[in-house]
């Protein structure tokens, strides 16, 4: 591999992580301009759209690679199943363990968070063993320069890659425009900014905080599920190491911001895939843990964040 | 000087006051000191597990200073009693030819980890609380990686290989044999009654302190910013400094046992230090009420009990039934795979119904429900 091919590589490789990484911090982010919650569990939530969607494909009894309109027909509806699974289920979760905390002090709801985080890789421990799990290679892998472009490359790009970047990137300005264009959004919006006065205005802050963790549940489910059909593999655990860097990544692009968070999520690519090709990959976790620490505490406003005093 | 004297002697002075209080409290500390006695003629073989409890009761109590006293939610707590632990590895290690001598270490997994504690506290406390909490769980998680990692690191710079192969903590296989303590030509080893009254000293010198920080100078200026930082800035705490302290000393906490862990263990890996057992510390702080010393033990004691004793006896007991029903799923139950999720409920459970705790103290009970107290006669 040439330097050309390598460096053409690694932003392949960092782009492919960015964007799952980015439809994760898309629901931190959310949460957190909202209610200014960490919502710990979320990044379970997106272990569970891996589950989930998994169990679906077994359901339908798909093993092995499909093509043709079936595998539009089962990649759409195990999609959309499963984000709506998701979304109930972060919505439950609000429910049961944010919604009686919403005036206690911030701390509360976040160790409630990290409590619920446990439950959730509990329960799929038990749910699907504690070992690696395969999931199906459902979607075709075709080498897109060598085998499509009739190039001579060392560089691999995939359908697979292909199929990442063409979900994730349409949900990301779907949730954009959502946000900008519609009624919801623009209650969003308001709740976020002044919670008080956005009620006295009218806005059911409830609602809206409701309609916010399902939308995030639903696009953290989306995530699993591609990083199932992306990498064939995961695990219980596989949400803890995702949502902590998927929550970097939200605060890199300053908390609260929904470009923002796209933006962090492939700097935090794009910083892991350097990483694993120059230093070792076994010292990647502390590079981006140090990263989350540095950032914290020199830009705790993000890239694109404003700073905003405490709210007293 | 003379007021230190004071508030050192004042529990002492105080005495036949208020024997009310006394006698449990030395029933308490007598039971205790014969329970080895118990223990060996009644054959019960719980003392080395009671040993291992207090270990983490005694990490409890250090967190109880950080997250109860100064409302700092520190989830990385057990990357210092890593850090207490590893340093008593590495000094002590046969491999490294130091050997050092286990009382001279103990003091120094001490500093290390309190110095830690300033060195992770001091850019990161100015955060807000939220915000704290994520970088104390990155560090959790950097800790137990950088030691993983630190088993056979190879450095070049251009031609010069700076370090070949160094090991300094043996990387996934962890440090085995660690030093143990002597006292003269007694060496502490496999008989857990002497590892038994050194864990109950070290949790006297943790609750005593813990006691005197609570109504001192330090204990309430970490009360006034943990109600409200602002206003506790404005009259005079100065908010990082006093953070910081709370930091180190529940560090320090931590380097003790975790130099006692690691020398009666006589094994210590990286694995053992994950975030898990910071979640779990954090659940045995409050399950029994944040801030309150009585609380945290017995909330502790609850948490282990059910962990050790009451997951498995159950598990046999659902196995009992499930057999003499003929019910299959019930028949090979095994509670002890759903410990996490008991855990997590826990917290949940606790912070939404009742977030002062089971055993709360008067005055945390007090401001909790101050605002019910007050409309209660203005309905009635």
């Amino acid at each position: 591999m040439t330097q050309t091919e390598l460096l053409i590589q690694l932003l392949i490789n960092g782009v492919t992580i960015g964007s799952y990484l980015a439809l994760i911090a898309l629901g931190y982010t959310m949460v957190y301009g909202i209610i200014e919650l960490i919502n710990f569990a979320h990044g379970d939530i997106y272990m569970l759209g891996f589950m989930i969607s998994l169990t679906l494909l077994g359901v339908l009894g798909v093993r092995g690679t499909l093509g043709g309109w079936e595998l539009w027909a089962v990649l759409i509806g195990v999609m959309l199943a499963t984000m709506l699974c998701t979304g109930l289920l972060n919505m439950t979760i609000d429910r049961l363990a944010y919604k009686p905390l919403r005036r206690a002090p911030r701390l509360a709801p976040l160790i409630t968070a990290v409590g619920m985080s446990f439950m959730l890789e509990n329960l799929a421990m038990i749910w699907k063993g504690s070992s690696q799990i395969f999931y199906p290679n459902v979607f075709p892998m075709i080498d897109i320069p060598n085998q499509v472009l009739g190039m001579k490359t060392n560089v691999l790009f995939t359908t697979k890659d292909v199929l990442l970047i063409g979900v994730t990137v349409p949900l990301m300005v779907g949730l954009s425009l959502f946000i900008r264009n519609t009624k919801m959004g623009k209650a969003m919006r308001a709740t976020a900014q002044d919670r008080e006065a956005a009620a006295l205005m009218g806005i059911d802050a409830e609602n809206v905080i409701r309609t916010t963790f399902f939308v995030g549940g639903a696009l953290a489910g989306t995530a699993g599920m591609i990083v199932g059909l992306y990498l064939n593999t995961g695990r219980y655990l596989m949400g803890f190491d995702a949502g902590l860097l998927a929550f970097t990544s939200a605060v890199l692009g300053g908390i609260g911001n929904v470009t923002g968070a796209m933006l962090g999520g492939f700097f935090i690519g794009f910083l892991q895939a350097f990483s694993d090709q120059y230093l070792s990959s076994e010292w990647t976790r502390i590079i981006v843990f140090t990263t989350l620490i540095l950032v914290l505490v020199f830009r705790p406003s993000g890239l694109l964040g404003q700073r905003t005093p405490d709210k007293l | 000087m003379v007021k230190l004297w004071r508030s050192l002697t004042g529990p002492w002075r105080g005495l036949p006051s208020r024997p009310r209080q006394v006698v449990p409290w030395a029933i308490v500390v007598g039971l205790l000191l014969v329970f080895p006695l118990v223990d060996k003629a009644l054959r019960l073989q719980v003392l080395n597990d009671f040993t291992d409890v207090l270990v983490l009761v005694v990490l409890a109590l250090g967190l109880n200073i950080v997250v109860g006293y100064a409302g700092l939610l520190d989830l990385g707590y057990a990357a210092f009693f890593a850090i207490g632990a590893y340093t008593t590895g590495i000094l002590t290690w046969p491999a490294h030819h130091l050997e050092w001598n286990f009382w001279v270490v103990i003091w120094g997994a001490v500093i290390v980890a309190a110095f830690m504690g300033i060195v992770i506290g001091t850019p990161t406390l100015r955060l807000r609380g939220d915000y704290l909490a994520i970088v104390t769980l990155a560090f959790g998680e950097i800790v137990p990686t950088t030691i993983r990692n630190l088993g056979g690191v190879n450095l070049a710079i251009g031609p010069w290989q700076i370090l070949d192969n160094a090991n300094l903590t043996n990387g996934v296989q962890g440090l085995n044999p660690v030093g143990r303590p002597w006292i003269g030509n007694f060496e502490f080893s496999f008989d857990p009654t002497p590892w038994y009254f050194l864990i109950l000293m070290i949790a006297a010198l943790v609750i005593f302190a813990n006691v005197r920080l609570q109504d001192s100078r330090l204990g309430r200026a970490w009360m006034a910013l943990r109600e409200d930082e602002t206003a506790a800035d404005c009259v005079g705490v100065n908010p990082v400094r006093t953070k910081l302290l709370a930091f180190a000393l529940g560090a320090s906490f931590s380097g003790f046992s975790g130099a006692f862990y690691a020398a009666k263990l006589q094994a210590i890996f990286p694995e053992l230090f994950r975030f898990n057992l910071s979640v779990m510390i954090l659940c045995m702080v409050i399950l029994g009420g944040m801030g309150n010393i009585r609380g945290v033990v017995i909330g502790g004691l609850l948490i282990q009990l059910f962990d050790r004793v009451i997951l498995t006896q159950t598990t046999l007991l659902a196995r009992g039934v499930g057999q003499a029903l003929n019910l299959a799923p019930l028949a090979t139950i095994d509670l002890g795979l759903w410990r996490w999720f008991f855990f997590g409920l826990t917290i949940v459970v606790i912070m939404v119904i009742r977030p002062e705790g089971l055993f709360p103290s008067r005055a945390s009970r007090r401001q909790l429900h101050a605002a019910e107290d007050v409309e209660k006669p203005a309905s009635g």
